[in-house]
């Protein structure tokens, strides 16, 4: 290699200038990872608020401490559900709100509910990992004395808890079902096509959200056509409906179970130019909303998997642990059980879900 | 030359050459089957008649297989999987593995769909995608060829952590891509081709002129065939390693905008074992996992393989689980008749 001067310094110049760039490219790219809306969004009303004109309940009681327990975020679905229980427990002043640090391992969040036992909380709110996993826990904290609110992924003993509140996945097929029967009952298609697009096939709520689908479209006569299975995310929604639409050359009905994996398969769609089918979501993202509600893409309706559930959950924690009871039923106490209907979220009725809809 | 006692070795002249290689040319008394299926080309036939026969089976089974437009999303569909294989084809040819290779296009994409990012326009947008797949690429080499760590272990580790930095910055959800420009690019097309698979053709192109026509292929053949004997022929091999990651990491960014466009958004969920996808292409297409040997073209027919197969599969209807054994099957059928072929030569 010449050891010129001239080299020396080409090469010099050359690395200084790299440098440079380098660290320009850096400071660029550091300051690219900001999610922050440029302008405030118009302040929707947030979701959670108990009801304005509520009945007696509304009114504070005893001051309680509620605990909360959930997954770590890894889906719009799951980060709704600690911001809904946060902004329920802020709207009563005789809550105070307590909420361990979410974890996807179970051995952390059997230690984060163990944590909030030894605190004495006076309630509990739990969603689990693995609803089997945490029933001991549950129990424990029952025999502490301390009332647990299970939501959605249910416990496997009743003895691990006072109230369970959550989803019905059956139902949810059933809502998706019903609605496209009654939309091609209407159009007077005889023998429709009917497409499914599943979450996972391996976990029990699919398979019910899709026993539920297929049952109702039994109703009317109808079955489910091709199907595949994504696996909830958007990049497994596109692959997946890219396929089926060239399976299917003609398609009269699709039900997508979930709005996350939703915007893969509206990307799909969009890009193979078709429109002469309708779908339907599902869970209710504040996306999907907005396209039902802009109507201009084949999404036509949602059915609601709602993690509003997680605001319904402190407000029956609080109410427990107060011994109150719920305000338009006879009974003193708070049910056992309660399972949330899945709303069909259409253009006639989205204004009133839109508030509720998660980002995804 | 001077002849010491003992070295009688000399070079025969040139008539003599001639005779030996044909002699030696006799002494390879395999099967003309065998030895053809064991050049680069051999090898792209088998796989060639692979799809063809995937072909015949989709025409047979789904009247809808051989259609314009399903033919097209077949190549739309390998077009992100297909640019990603071109980098770690190069990596492995050049003696290395890149196994973060999914999660880097997933991380470039959730850095080029930021809501800042996306302010700054479509351009910023790229280069962003690209400056982090390259720079993913350029710490993964650096680490390799500087700091002496195993390849397996340093694309590994960022695997890990670039999905981590995706689920951090996205916040764990989907960033939808609202850039009008950046959306069209997957539903555009050019003489009735999507615009994806021409980006997908012209990284091929550019990956096969470069690994077969220019010094920096023919280094990184050296390379991986004998990382020792290239350095000591003179090549500095470890910048040429820290560059043949780079390369990959480029490919990584250019995935990462075909996926964004294509599925609207950038997440962290993208890309999940993209990895072992190009991997078990680059090692059905013929190239050796140790290095030295392979080929582009059967990386890419590797790719069109799989795809191919997803494809019928859906086509007819069968669930994701068949096609996984499908696939599976079809990687140790590779490989075998790769080490049978091996063997047959040595």
């Amino acid at each position: 290699m010449p050891d010129t001067p001239t080299a020396v310094i080409g090469l010099g110049r050359r690395r200084l200038l790299a440098g440079v760039a380098g660290a320009g490219a850096v400071a660029a790219l550091a300051a690219c990872t900001s999610n922050a809306p440029a302008a405030a969004p118009p302040a929707a009303p947030a979701p959670g608020a108990p009801p304005a004109g509520g009945g007696g309940n509304a009114a504070p009681g005893r001051p309680v401490t509620i605990g909360f327990s959930a997954p770590a975020a890894d889906h719009g679905w799951i980060a709704a559900i600690a911001a809904n229980a946060q902004t329920a427990a802020g709207r009563y002043p005789d809550v105070t709100f307590s909420p361990v640090n979410p974890t996807n391992d179970i051995t952390q969040q059997i230690a984060a509910v163990d944590t909030l036992i030894n605190k004495k909380v006076d309630a509990l709110v739990i969603l689990p990992n693995d609803g089997s996993q945490l029933t001991a826990q549950g129990t424990k904290a029952m025999q502490a004395g301390i009332p647990v609110i299970n939501l959605d992924r249910i416990f496997d003993s009743p003895l691990a808890y006072r109230t369970w509140i959550g989803g019905d996945n059956y139902g949810m097929g059933v809502s998706a079902g019903n609605y496209v029967g009654q939309q091609l009952k209407a159009k007077g298609v005889t023998s429709p096509i009917i497409g499914e697009i599943a979450g996972i096939d391996s976990l029990p709520l699919t398979q019910q959200r899709s026993k539920g689908f297929a049952d109702a479209l039994k109703s009317f006569g109808f079955s489910v056509g091709p199907r595949q299975a994504a696996d909830f995310t958007a990049q497994g929604g596109q692959r997946v409906t890219a396929n089926l639409l060239q399976a299917a050359p003609r398609l009269d009905a699709v039900w997508n179970h979930d709005d996350d994996q939703g915007i893969g398969v509206l990307a799909a769609i969009q890009q193979a130019g078709r429109s002469e089918f309708f779908m339907v979501g599902g869970a209710g993202s504040a996306n999907a909303m907005r396209a039902i509600q802009a109507d201009n893409t084949v999404l036509k309706a949602t059915v609601t998997y709602s993690p509003t559930m997680a605001s319904s959950a402190v407000a029956l924690a609080r109410l427990v642990a107060q011994g109150r009871g719920l305000g338009d039923l006879v009974e003193q106490e708070v049910p056992a059980s309660i399972t949330l209907a899945s709303a069909t979220v259409t253009k006639d009725n989205v204004g009133k879900y839109l508030p509720l809809g998660f980002e995804s | 030359m001077t002849e010491r006692p003992g070295e009688t070795v000399v070079a025969p002249p040139a008539a003599e050459q001639g005779r030996v290689e044909r002699a030696a040319a006799r002494a390879d008394d395999r099967p003309l089957l065998a030895r053809v299926l064991d050049t680069g080309a051999g090898r792209n036939v088998g796989l060639v008649a692979v799809l063809v026969v995937l072909c015949v089976i989709g025409v047979a089974t789904a009247d809808t297989f051989a259609t314009t437009s399903n033919l097209l999303t077949i190549l739309t569909s390998a077009s992100i999987i297909g640019v990603i294989t071109v980098g770690v084809t190069m990596v492995i040819i050049g003696g290395g593995i890149d196994l973060s290779v999914g999660k880097l296009m997933a991380l470039a994409s959730v850095w080029a769909t930021t809501v800042a990012t996306q302010a700054y326009g479509p351009v910023v947008m790229v280069f962003c995608a690209l400056a982090v797949g390259a720079g993913g690429g350029l710490v993964n080499g650096l680490l390799i060829a500087y700091g002496r760590i195993v390849p397996f272990i340093v694309t590994l580790a960022t695997l890990i952590s670039a999905q981590g930095l995706a689920e951090r910055i996205s916040g764990k959800r989907s960033q939808i891509v609202t850039d009008p420009t950046i959306a069209a690019i997957a539903s555009t097309r050019v003489l009735g081709i999507p615009l994806l698979v021409y980006v997908f053709a012209a990284v091929v192109a550019v990956g096969w002129v470069v690994l077969n026509r220019t010094t920096f292929g023919r280094r990184t053949f050296a390379i991986g065939g004998n990382a020792e004997a290239a350095r000591l022929a003179g090549l500095d091999v470890r910048r040429h390693t820290v560059l043949l990651y780079v390369v990959s990491g480029l490919c990584c960014g250019i995935a990462a905008i075909m996926i964004a466009s294509l599925t609207t958004t950038g997440s962290s969920t993208h890309g999940t074992l993209y990895e072992l996808d190009a991997i078990a292409a680059v090692i059905i297409g013929g190239t050796l996992l140790t290095g030295g040997r392979g080929t582009l073209v059967g990386s890419i027919l590797g790719v069109l393989v799989f795809t191919t197969i997803t494809n019928l599969f859906i086509l007819n209807n069968l669930a994701t689980e068949v096609q996984n054994i499908a696939k599976g099957l079809i990687i140790v059928a590779a490989v075998l008749f790769q080490s049978r072929a091996q063997r047959a030569r040595s």
